[in-house]
């Protein structure tokens, strides 16, 4: 493509793509994302285009679109039929020469691959119909489905670069910041700070040269949204971007990203080099004099670089040890010099607002929190995916009306926001609203948009240990209340999933808890015994059982646990004794099986192999 | 080795600025970071040896040691905890004979766990070699690692 020279031949150029684009062709649409590619969805785009081939299928009028993530990853890998919106979910390599046939030539539905509600047994064809997608409002992720991030033109085909095109076209950097702080954009990566705050405090900061920095450091364990954006609309971000530096005066930004996320290294990085050949990117930005350009820093695996000064530590080629914060990022961030610094979401949020206007903007979400955001809703959920929700939604809309409750019939226990520095939420509070002001209410906080779903099966003493044991790893070490103290608080966790705890150990957390929270710098630390005091204070029946009873509830720690067989379920299959690997479990075949407790090692292998439930974890 | 290293520092334009990256791409030329690498890196970057070293040893992309030929990670996110990841681990080290971090000795095997892969969808995942397998289940790694050469307790008749 030729470089655009101003936001009206970007205007032209969106024209042409857009009169060459028929919208009654036939469109197959393949996520690509990371989740459905793990599931063989690269597979079946293959099959797609040999089958297309050998059933001599027009490709002028069939194409295929391999886009990124949807969302429902529970029911992928995701083909969606266009301009019918047929959705088909779980495909196999196997359903491809039908579809093709069937849906893609014929319009004919196939009825086993559409959305089956499990409640009514209904077929549901379209995937906006879903259940899982009807509550949702996805402004900045729905997009995903319609392009292939791959392509510049798609993304200029559905209005991108539009926001752009506007701010260069006669708005002034003070007008555009004026526009954000109206829409009152919180910062996604969990803190809610404002956004137009920090934009307005780098512009007028002295010094220079100022930076901006895109935060896709996603390390919240169970939060996926930043990657699924970056790889799935990456120049939604990049518009984003480019739009701060405008506002900020900047010409240098950086993303930095977590080397786990291979693809949306990937994706961002054509998608630089393909923005900067349109003249989007680089010197002189559509014509407007404006220069800007983007690096992207891949992380090195360590979880506190997602904190700013830690972060920017990292792309100094330094270890990432966080510093204290009385001078802020927006006076001396980056090579000292004023730093902007945004996650993923929030810069994806930027082209929305400039387009369709703070007021507008302003109509969604609550009193102090407004827009939408993106949770990946995971663990013990029915419909495991991405959702983006309007802020001010209830937990339990989240979890049952898209989320379709908890498997197998179980019980909902809790749900975990807000990552290592978040709280374990309980029944009780399933009915609060969720925005930025009210988890933090309750001891939890958003944070970047994990909320992993727990039910019966879950120990809530184990869960808590879990965090302490992951913050207990990356935890720096600069201040040593967050290196000793998580290591002391785990080390007693350990000791009461063992069944040696003793009630002084509840104790001994607690004040051991706030004394990390006091006195160390950055919010890894923080933040490092939320996890503890949430669950301490809302499951403390749990701890005392695992000290008082030596019982664990949910059947999880080893040391206080025994396998048993049921006599009355044990058909006598023999399969336990197949695959216990110390074996353990023995008996005669078609007689009850029994388990030697000497030998037996607690590592599920017979519960798992057993098809009649007869093995009893208490 | 010193013409890969200085070809993959001159990519950067031998910004120390890239220092992150420029070990990151040492170490997937070598899949480790090799000892006579990081003084090659030293000196053509500027930057004293000690300095690498702490960067190599604080983040955990990096190893100091030859990984195994076949790498195993289990992701260990929050998701993949829940659904029982922790019970797969414990089957992988116990056959495998390593503690995760670890290389076997005679360089067959790496096994090491990740903080969430973002699939969690999947959970819990086990990513052999580069290629994700999820929804693990010990029979399912057992099977896995019986494909790898090792010995395993399998049920051979389901």
């Amino acid at each position: 493509m030729k470089r655009i020279k101003s936001p009206q031949e970007l205007e032209k150029l969106r024209k042409e793509i857009q009169a060459e684009r028929d919208p009654n062709k036939s469109c197959i649409a393949i996520c690509a994302g990371t989740g459905c590619l793990a599931l063989g969805s690269d597979k079946i785009i293959a099959a797609f285009k040999k089958e297309i081939k050998k059933q001599g299928v027009d490709t002028a009028v069939t194409t295929i679109r391999e886009t990124g993530c949807p969302g429902f990853c529970e029911q992928g890998p995701i083909v969606v039929i266009y301009p019918e919106e047929i959705c088909y979910l779980r495909v196999t390599v196997k359903d491809v020469p039908e579809i093709l046939s069937k849906t893609v030539v014929n319009k004919e539905v196939i009825e086993r691959l559409v959305y089956k509600d499990p409640a009514s047994g209904e077929r549901i064809v379209k995937d906006s119909e879903i259940p899982f997608y009807r509550k949702q409002k996805r402004y900045v992720i729905g997009n995903n489905i319609n392009i292939d991030p791959k392509s510049l033109e798609d993304y200029i085909a559905t209005g991108g670069y539009a926001a752009l095109a506007k701010v260069l076209n006669g708005m002034s950097p003070e007008s555009v910041i004026e526009e954000i702080i109206k829409a009152n954009l919180r910062g996604r990566g969990g803190g809610g700070f404002p956004a137009g705050w920090k934009w307005e405090a780098t512009r007028k900061a002295k010094g220079e040269p100022k930076y901006l920095i895109c935060n896709a450091d996603e390390g919240d364990p169970g939060a996926f949204m930043d990657r699924a954006l970056l790889e799935g609309s990456p120049h939604s971000v990049l518009e984003g971007m480019i739009i701060g530096a405008y506002a900020i005066g900047c010409g240098q930004g950086y993303i930095y990203v977590r080397n786990e996320y291979p693809l949306a290294v990937e994706n961002a990085t054509l998608a630089l080099e393909k923005a900067r050949s349109l003249g989007l990117l680089g010197d002189d930005i559509l014509g407007s004099g404006f220069n800007f350009d983007i690096k992207i820093n891949r992380g090195g695996g360590a979880f506190v670089c997602g904190e700013s000064s830690a972060l920017f530590a990292s792309i100094e080629g330094r270890t990432g040890e966080p510093r204290a914060k009385y001078v802020h990022a927006t006076d001396r961030g980056l090579y000292d010099k004023p730093t902007d610094l945004n996650n993923v979401e929030t810069w994806a949020n930027v082209p929305l607002i400039i387009n369709k206007g703070a007021d507008w903007y302003r109509t969604i979400g609550t009193e102090n929190s407004k827009g939408t955001k993106i949770f990946a809703l995971v663990g013990k959920i029915n419909n495991t995916g991405l959702v983006e929700v309007p802020m001010g939604i209830t937990l339990r809309e989240i979890i049952y009306d898209i989320g379709g409750g908890i498997p197998h019939g179980r019980k909902f226990k809790a749900v975990q926001t807000g990552g290592p520095s978040g709280g374990c939420i309980p029944e009780q509070f399933l009915d609060m609203t969720v925005d930025f002001d009210e988890l933090a209410k309750i001891g939890s906080m958003m944070g970047s948009g994990g909320m992993i779903v727990m039910d019966d099966h879950n120990c809530m003493v184990d869960v808590a240990r879990y965090f302490l044991k992951f913050l207990e790893e990356e935890s720096c070490g600069k201040c040593t209340p967050c290196r000793e103290g998580v290591y002391q608080m785990r080390m007693i966790l350990d000791k009461i999933t063992e069944g040696k705890g003793t009630m002084e150990d509840l104790d001994t957390i607690e004040w051991m808890g706030q004394a990390i929270i006091d006195g160390s710098l950055c919010a890894l630390g923080g933040t490092a015994p939320n996890p503890v005091l949430s669950t301490l204070k809302y499951f403390r029946h749990e701890y005392e059982a695992h000290i008082k009873d030596k019982k664990c509830p949910a059947g999880v720690c080893k040391a206080l646990i025994t396998y048993t067989i049921d006599p009355e379920k044990c058909t006598g299959c023999d399969v336990c004794a197949r695959v216990c690997p110390t074996d353990a479990a023995t008996g005669k075949k078609k007689e009850v099986y029994t388990i030697d407790q000497e030998k037996c090692i607690k590592c599920g292998a017979c519960i798992e192999g057993c098809n009649f439930d007869a093995v009893i974890v208490s | 080795m010193e013409a890969k290293i200085q070809t993959i520092i001159d990519k950067y334009g031998a910004d120390k600025g890239f220092l992150v990256p420029i070990l990151q791409d040492v170490q997937k030329e070598f899949k480790y970071l090799p000892r006579e690498a990081l003084t090659h890196v030293s000196v053509y970057l500027g930057v004293p040896i000690s300095r690498l070293f702490e960067v190599a040893t604080f983040y955990k992309a990096f190893s100091l040691t030859p990984r195994g030929k076949h790498e195993l990670s289990l992701c260990l996110g929050t998701a993949c905890h829940v659904r029982g990841a922790p019970l797969i681990g414990d089957n992988i080290e116990r056959t495998l004979g390593i503690k995760a971090g670890e290389t076997s000795s005679d360089l067959e095997f790496t096994f090491e766990t990740v903080n969430c892969l973002g699939a969690c969808a999947l959970g819990p995942i086990l990513v052999v070699d580069g290629e994700y397998h999820g929804n693990i289940s010990i029979t399912k790694s057992n099977k896995i690692l019986k494909k790898l050469g090792k010995k395993v307790q399998i049920d051979e008749e389901n």
